[in-house]
C-alpha cells in the first residue's frame, strides 16, 4: 500500500520550498513531515487548540484544518520565520524574559497569533491581547504570563519605532 | 548553615530567564512528535469497543499480510501485569483477556505510515464476547460478581469484592468526645466531578531496537542465545513462555530461566514524567536487562500528573520495533489522549465538621467513595491522600476518615495536579465557611483562630516545619479589600476565601529502596563551563532551569555557562520522577550537595594561590574574591583552572534522601509523610448572573508559601498556572461518560479540547500571585513546592464568592450554569435568594 504524492509549491518563512505530500495531507504535515520545521505543533488536529497556528499572508491560520493545497502559492510564516536577522522578534524575546512559555508547546502558535496581532496593533490592551488569544489554549500558564509578554513587547516595538530606549526586564 | 539574607545571592531569588525559554520560544525545542528516526515506522492502537468483554479471539493475520506493515502485537506477547504501584499490578500494556473500559488497548501495529497503520487496525477481527458493564460506583460496591456479571477484577482474597482497590479507615484522637463538646456540627454530601489532565502535546513515544548480531557478546550474562533484526520467533517463544506460567509476579523475571531474554539495546523516547519508573517497568514487562534499556526524555509539553505512570504505548513501540527491526513512533490522537486519562478522580464526599462556638475545630470525620475507572494507577495512593492530607495547616484535635476506592467500566483515574487531595479540600473549606456563617464569625478569622503553627505535628502525626499560612491569609485579605467588601458587595457578586497545605515530596518512594532519591552529576572544567547532568524531567516547570540557579549560584558563575542535561537514563543519575511536588525539594538539595563539593576545592585552590584560609575565598558573580580584601579577585575561570591543576579533572555528584522518622507509626503512617509542606490561601471574587447561572469569576488572588523562592517568576508562573486549573475545574471541566439514555455507555462525553472546555485567554481570571517565602530548614536555601499547594483552594474559594454573592451553595461540582441556575430556581422558590447576613464583627 503506497500513497502517490503530489508537488506542492509554497513560500516558507521567506524561501520558495517544494515538497511532494500525499494529496490529503494538511499544511501542519506538509511543514512537519516534510519540509522539518517541527516549530508548530499538533496538539488535537481538529482546529481546536490553536498550537499549530501559523501565518498565512500574515493571517494566523490553523495549519492542522488547512489542506495543504489551500495555501499553495501563499506565503507561510511559522515560527521558525519570526526571528530576522537582528534576532528574536520582540515578542519571542518577551516571551523569554517574562517566563510566558513554560511547557512550551503552545508557545509557537501564541507567538504566530501575537505577532500578527501586534503587526495590526502595534501596542495592543491587555483585552485586545486576550481576544487575540482567544483561539490558542494553554494549560500551563493561566495566559497571565503570556499577557504581560505580549502588552511589553508592543511596547518594545513602540520604543524601537521611536528609536528610543531598551526593554527592560520584565 | 546560618539562613542567608536574601542579598548574599546573586542569582537565587532574582527575576531570571529560564534555561530554555527562548529554544522554546524560537520553535528550536526538539518534543517528541519533532523527532524523525531514518526508516522509522508509525504504530497504532487498536482500542476496545466495549466497556466490559472478554476477548474470545483475536485474528491479526490479515493485517498482517497487508503491504506496508512491518509487525502486529497483541496483549498476550506482553503478558506481563505491571502497574505503577508495585502492590497493585493490575493491568498489561495490550489486554490478555478482557477489555474494561471503551478505549482499553487490544493490539498495536507499526507500518510504513500512519494510513497504512489505520487500514491494518482495521483488518485486525476481534470476537468480543460482551459482559455487563457497570459505571457507577455505589452498584460496583453492592455487586456479588460471578462469571455472567464478573468484578473487574479478581478479589484479592477470597470473599472480598474484586470492584475493590482500596479501603482506609484511619481514626486520631477523640471523634465522638469532639463532636459532644462542639457547639456547631455542620454534614453534608459533596461530588466533585472527575476531570482531566488535557496537555497540550498529546502522549508520544519511539522505540528504537538494536539487536546484537549472533554471538557479538558471547559469555556476557543477558545477552547469549536469540534476538536479530528477523529473529521474531525467538520473541514469540519467549513471551508465549511467560504466558503458560500465569500471573507473574513483581521481579521474578530471573527465575524463568529457560528462555533467554533477546539480546540487543533498546531505546524509547517518551513524553513521560516518570523516565525512571519507565526504564524499570520497560525492562521487566518486555524482559530485557535494565542495563540495556534506556529511556530519553524530551522536552514534555505539558503534564500535569497526566503522563506519571506507564502507558500502553511505550511498551507497544518497545515490542514493536523488536519484531519489525526498525524504529516505531506512535503519537496518541487527542481522543486518545482522553480515554488514557488517569486524571483527578469522582469523590463522592461526606463531611461532618464540629467546633466551638468561638469557631475551634472540635471533629472531623469523611466518607469519601472514589470512583477509581478500570485500573489502580495510583490509586492505592489516592485513597489515603484522600484523608491523610487534609490535616493540615488547621489544628484538628480528632480526626476519622473512611476511603474507599472502587474500580468501574471508565478510563483509569490517576494523579492529577494535588493528587487525591484537591477534592476534600473543597469539601473541608467549603465546610469551614459553612461554620463561619453559622457562628457569625469572618472566615478569614476563623481559619487564623484554627492555626497549627509551625514546627509542630498533626493530628495524624505527620511533621511540619516551616508553616506560612498566617502570612498567606494576610496576603490575601489586604490584597482583595476583604475587611471592606466581604459581604458587603452587591447582590451577584461575592469574595471567598479558602485554605491550603501540601507536600514537597514523599518521604518514601514508590518502590520500597534505601537509595537517594534524587541526585545531580557536576562537571566543571577550565573553560569556566558548568556541566549539570540531572535526572529530573523538564515537564515545564523549570526544574532545569532550577538547578542551573543553584549551581550558578554556589559556584559563582554567570547563568549563561551552565549547561543542563537532563532525562536520559544512560547519562543522568536516577531521580524519580516529576511528582507530588518532590523536584525543588529534592533534586535542589542534591544539586546543592554536588556544586558544595566542587565550590570547596575550588576555593581550596584559590587559597593556596592567595595563601589565605579557603574560608576566605568567596566565588560570585563571576570571579573568585578575598573576602577581606574586595580589590583582589580573579575571573572565576581562573579559579577553576587553579582547581582543575591542583586535582586534576573536577566532578561531582550529589544525592538527597528524605528523613525518615517525620510520621506515626500506624498502618499508612508514611503515606503523605513529606520533607517540608507548603501552605496556600486564595481569595477569588465572582459574579453571578442570576438569569442565566453563569458564574464570572473576575479575580483570583493567591498567596502562597513556597519557602524560597528561587526564580519568583517560575514560582509566580506555578501559582497563577494552578489558579487558572483549579478555576477550570472549578466553572467548567467535567470527564465523564456517556449513559445508555444518551449515546453508548461508558463513551466519553466530550473527548475533544473543544468540547470538554478547557479554559481560554477570555475565560480565565485576572490572577494575582502572593509569594510568601518562610525559609524553610531543610529545603534547597529554604525553597519548597509551588507546582501543586496552589490549586486546592481555589475550587473553594469559588464555591464560597458564590454563597457570598447569592446566598445559596452548591455542593457538586461543576458550577457550570444548567447546574448553577438550578440551585438559583430552587433558592428562588425557597425564598433563600439572597445575600448572607455579615458578621457582626468583621
Amino acid at each position: 500500500m503506497s500513497t502517490s504524492l503530489e508537488i506542492v509549491r509554497l513560500t516558507v518563512n521567506g524561501d520558495p520550498r517544494t515538497a511532494g505530500v500525499p494529496p490529503h495531507w494538511t499544511l501542519l504535515e506538509t511543514l512537519r513531515y516534510a519540509m522539518g520545521l517541527t516549530g508548530s505543533k499538533q496538539g488535537c488536529d481538529k482546529g481546536d487548540c490553536g498550537a499549530c497556528t501559523v501565518l498565512v499572508d500574515g493571517e494566523p491560520t490553523l495549519s492542522c484544518i488547512t489542506p495543504v493545497w489551500e495555501a499553495e502559492g501563499h506565503r507561510v510564516t511559522t515560527v521558525e520565520g519570526l526571528a530576522g536577522p537582528d534576532g528574536p522578534h520582540p515578542v519571542q524575546d518577551a516571551f523569554d524574559r517574562y517566563g510566558a512559555g513554560q511547557c512550551g508547546f503552545c508557545t509557537p502558535g501564541v507567538l504566530c497569533s501575537a505577532a500578527a496581532l501586534l503587526e495590526r496593533t502595534p501596542t495592543p490592551s491587555r483585552h485586545e491581547v486576550k481576544e487575540a488569544l482567544a483561539g490558542n489554549l494553554c494549560r500551563c500558564t493561566g495566559y497571565t504570563k503570556i499577557l504581560d509578554a505580549v502588552v511589553d513587547a508592543g511596547r518594545v516595538l513602540a520604543e524601537r519605532t521611536s528609536g528610543s530606549g531598551e526593554a527592560s526586564n520584565g | 548553615m546560618a539562613e542567608k539574607a536574601k542579598s548574599d545571592f546573586t542569582i537565587v531569588g532574582t527575576r531570571q530567564r529560564k534555561v530554555d525559554g527562548l529554544a522554546k520560544a524560537m520553535g528550536r525545542a526538539r518534543y517528541t512528535d519533532d523527532i524523525a528516526l531514518p526508516g522509522m515506522l508509525h504504530g497504532k492502537i487498536l482500542r476496545s469497543p466495549h466497556p466490559h468483554a472478554r476477548i474470545l479471539s483475536i485474528d491479526t493475520s490479515a493485517a498482517e499480510a497487508l503491504e506496508g506493515v512491518h509487525a502486529v502485537v497483541t496483549g498476550r506477547e506482553m503478558a506481563v501485569p505491571y502497574g505503577v504501584i508495585p502492590w497493585t499490578p493490575d493491568e498489561y500494556p495490550l489486554c490478555t483477556d478482557r477489555v474494561r473500559y471503551i478505549g482499553d488497548g487490544v493490539a498495536a501495529v507499526a507500518a510504513i505510515d500512519e494510513d497504512a497503520a489505520n487500514e491494518a487496525l482495521r483488518r485486525i477481527r476481534v470476537e468480543y464476547e460482551e459482559l455487563p458493564p457497570v459505571f457507577d460506583p455505589f452498584e460496583a460496591l453492592e455487586s456479588e460478581g460471578g462469571d455472567d456479571a464478573p468484578y473487574l477484577h479478581e478479589p484479592r482474597k477470597p470473599g472480598w469484592n474484586g470492584n475493590i482497590t482500596k479501603v482506609v479507615k484511619l481514626e486520631f484522637g477523640a471523634l465522638d468526645e469532639g463532636f459532644r463538646g462542639s457547639d456547631v456540627i455542620v454534614e453534608h454530601d459533596f461530588l466533585f466531578e472527575g476531570t482531566t489532565h488535557a496537555p497540550i502535546e498529546p502522549h508520544c513515544a519511539i522505540g528504537l531496537w538494536e539487536a546484537d548480531p549472533p554471538g557479538r557478546h558471547e559469555g556476557v550474562a543477558f545477552s547469549e542465545g536469540s534476538g536479530g533484526p528477523g529473529d521474531t520467533e525467538a520473541i514469540l517463544r519467549r513471551s508465549r513462555g511467560m504466558e503458560t506460567k500465569g500471573k507473574s509476579d513483581r521481579g521474578d523475571r530471573e527465575g524463568e530461566g529457560q528462555l533467554p531474554p533477546p539480546a540487543g539495546q533498546l531505546t524509547v523516547w517518551s513524553s513521560t514524567q516518570v523516565p525512571h519508573y519507565l526504564h524499570r517497568e520497560l525492562s521487566r514487562v518486555l524482559g530485557l536487562d535494565p542495563a540495556r534499556v534506556r529511556v530519553i526524555q524530551p522536552p514534555v509539553g505539558g503534564a500535569f500528573g497526566g503522563k506519571s505512570e506507564p502507558f500502553d504505548l511505550e511498551f507497544c513501540v518497545g515490542l514493536l520495533s523488536m519484531k519489525a527491526g526498525r524504529p516505531v513512533k506512535i503519537l496518541y490522537t487527542r481522543e486518545e489522549v482522553f480515554y488514557s486519562h488517569r486524571g483527578r478522580h469522582p469523590f463522592h464526599m461526606k463531611y461532618r465538621v464540629g467546633a466551638t462556638r468561638d469557631g475551634r475545630l472540635t471533629a472531623v470525620d469523611a466518607h469519601t467513595v472514589l470512583d477509581g475507572g478500570a485500573y489502580a494507577s495510583f490509586g492505592l495512593v489516592t485513597t489515603y491522600y484522600s484523608g491523610q492530607l487534609l490535616t493540615a495547616p488547621y489544628q484538628m484535635p480528632a480526626y476519622r476518615f473512611d476511603s474507599t476506592r472502587v474500580y468501574t467500566n471508565k478510563p483509569a483515574c490517576g494523579p492529577k495536579r494535588g493528587h487525591g487531595s484537591v477534592q476534600p479540600r473543597f469539601a473541608f473549606e467549603v465546610q469551614l465557611d459553612r461554620i463561619a456563617h453559622e457562628l457569625q464569625l469572618d472566615p478569614i478569622e476563623l481559619r487564623r483562630r484554627n492555626f497549627m503553627g509551625s514546627d509542630t505535628r498533626t493530628v495524624n502525626e505527620l511533621r511540619v516545619t516551616s508553616n506560612g499560612f498566617l502570612e498567606c491569609l494576610e496576603a490575601v485579605e489586604e490584597a482583595s479589600g476583604w475587611r471592606e467588601r466581604f459581604r458587603q458587595l452587591p447582590f451577584g457578586r461575592g469574595l471567598g476565601v479558602a485554605g491550603s497545605t501540601y507536600i514537597s515530596g514523599t518521604n518514601y518512594p514508590i518502590y520500597p529502596n534505601d537509595m537517594p532519591q534524587s541526585a545531580v552529576q557536576i562537571q566543571i572544567d577550565r573553560s569556566g563551563r558548568v556541566a549539570v547532568f540531572s535526572g529530573a524531567s523538564e515537564i515545564g516547570q523549570g526544574t532545569d532551569s532550577m538547578v542551573a540557579y543553584l549551581a550558578a549560584e554556589e559556584l559563582g558563575v554567570p547563568l549563561e555557562y551552565v549547561r543542563v542535561m537532563a532525562g536520559d537514563t544512560d547519562f543522568t543519575p536516577v531521580d524519580l520522577g516529576a511528582y507530588s511536588s518532590r523536584v525543588t525539594f529534592m533534586l535542589g538539595n542534591a544539586c546543592l550537595d554536588a556544586a558544595r563539593k566542587l565550590k570547596a576545592k575550588v576555593r581550596e585552590a584559590v587559597a593556596d594561590h592567595w595563601e589565605c584560609p579557603p574560608g576566605q575565598v568567596l566565588l560570585a558573580g563571576g570571579w573568585a574574591l578575598h573576602a577581606p580584601d574586595t580589590g583582589r579577585k580573579m575571573p572565576i575561570r581562573e579559579a577553576f583552572v587553579l582547581a582543575e591543576s591542583r586535582f586534576g579533572t573536577l566532578g561531582a555528584v550529589g544525592s538527597y534522601n528524605t528523613p525518615k522518622d517525620v510520621h506515626g507509626d500506624y498502618r499508612g503512617g508514611t503515606i503523605g509523610a513529606s520533607p517540608a509542606y507548603s501552605f496556600t490561601a486564595h481569595v477569588a471574587e465572582v459574579e453571578v448572573d442570576v438569569e442565566t447561572g453563569q458564574v464570572r469569576v473576575d479575580r483570583i488572588w493567591v498567596a502562597h508559601d513556597c519557602g524560597r523562592a528561587l526564580n519568583p517568576v517560575l514560582v509566580e508562573g506555578q501559582m497563577e498556572g494552578s489558579a487558572y486549573m483549579g478555576f477550570g475545574e472549578a466553572i467548567m471541566e467535567e470527564q465523564v461518560y456517556k449513559d445508555a439514555d444518551h449515546g453508548r455507555a461508558g463513551l466519553h462525553n466530550a473527548p475533544s479540547l473543544l468540547d470538554y472546555r478547557i479554559p481560554t485567554s477570555l475565560d480565565t481570571p485576572e490572577l494575582t500571585s502572593l509569594i510568601v517565602e518562610s525559609i524553610d530548614p531543610e529545603g534547597p536555601y529554604g525553597a519548597k513546592e509551588a507546582g501543586e499547594g496552589p490549586l486546592h483552594p481555589a475550587i473553594p474559594a469559588i464555591a464560597n464568592a458564590i454563597f457570598d454573592a447569592v446566598g445559596v451553595r452548591i455542593d457538586r461540582l461543576p458550577f457550570s450554569p444548567p447546574r448553577v441556575w438550578r440551585a438559583l430556581q430552587d433558592a428562588r422558590a425557597r425564598g433563600e435568594l439572597e445575600k448572607p447576613v455579615a458578621p457582626e464583627d468583621p
